[in-house]
């Protein structure tokens, strides 16, 4: 830091610093941890439903809106907790730059495919 | 995977594992079984949308050994994640903290994870068995 530097240390930081955008990523962990207490415990109870439905039967019960809706829910939160969780592992093990970029690009893609694909499979029954 | 091979001090082998430190890379284990569990998630969820014959091959995986296997495994993860990821929101609203609280809610997470893995797989046999 030369005497000819006008920036201040907050901008010089900024998009640079360690920290980053550490906090959030905290926080919507967090708030997902929270949603996903009752969702999945209501994901098991339907899971264990399901052990003896039929096609038929099966359909029926994502049939209901609220099974579609809470479901819905049920993995949006979760595939967003997982990629929130995967992304620390991946800083904590990776260190290689290349391959710390592509594993954190395939999970996000992972994670917002299998989101988009689960709510779109549920919709489709839902509303068949 | 370190770029140059600096020296590194003693770690996970030479430590005796106090409970904290053994649920705490169980918690990180479960995740990502979890997060790779999400497949066959997704997979039943696309028979369902499918229809019948997808259906039926989704369950005849789930009802196979190395399905209910991994069925198996996922609900004790997610039983274990769910268990200690409430001790987790604890700590974040800075309760429990001691050394002693923290040791007990350890073992309650154990103990509580196995009883409704348990409790689910009794409400599998209860309803016949997984065929």
């Amino acid at each position: 830091m030369s005497s000819q530097d006008f920036r201040t240390p907050l901008k010089r930081v900024r998009g640079l610093g360690s920290a980053k955008s550490g906090t959030q990523h905290f926080i919507v962990q967090r708030v997902t941890a929270v949603a996903l207490v009752p969702l999945s415990l209501w994901a098991i109870f339907l899971a264990l439903a399901l052990v003896h439905a039929d096609y038929a039967q099966a359909r029926a019960m994502l049939h209901h809106h609220f099974a579609a809706v809470w479901l819905s829910a049920f993995v949006i939160a979760m595939f967003w907790h997982a990629q929130l969780g995967l992304q620390v592992v991946i800083e904590d093990y990776v260190h290689t730059p290349w391959l710390e970029v592509v594993s954190q690009l395939a999970v996000k893609f992972f994670c917002i495919a299998g989101a988009i694909t689960s709510v779109f499979a549920i919709v489709r029954v839902a509303l068949a | 995977m370190p770029q140059n091979a600096r020296p590194i001090s003693p770690h996970l082998q030479i430590y005796r594992w106090p409970l904290a430190m053994a649920l705490s890379i169980v918690h990180r284990a479960t995740g990502i079984a979890l997060a790779a569990g999400t497949l066959l998630l997704v997979w039943v969820l696309l028979a369902l949308a499918n229809g019948a014959e997808a259906w039926a091959g989704a369950r005849a995986f789930c009802g196979s050994p190395l399905g209910l296997v991994l069925l198996f495994g996922w609900s004790w993860s997610l039983c274990f994640h769910l268990a200690n990821g409430i001790r987790h929101l604890f700590w974040d609203v800075g309760k429990g903290y001691s050394i002693q609280q923290a040791r007990s809610s350890g073992w309650v997470v154990v103990i509580v994870s196995l009883v409704f893995t348990g409790l689910i797989w009794a409400c599998v046999i209860a309803q016949g068995g997984a065929k």
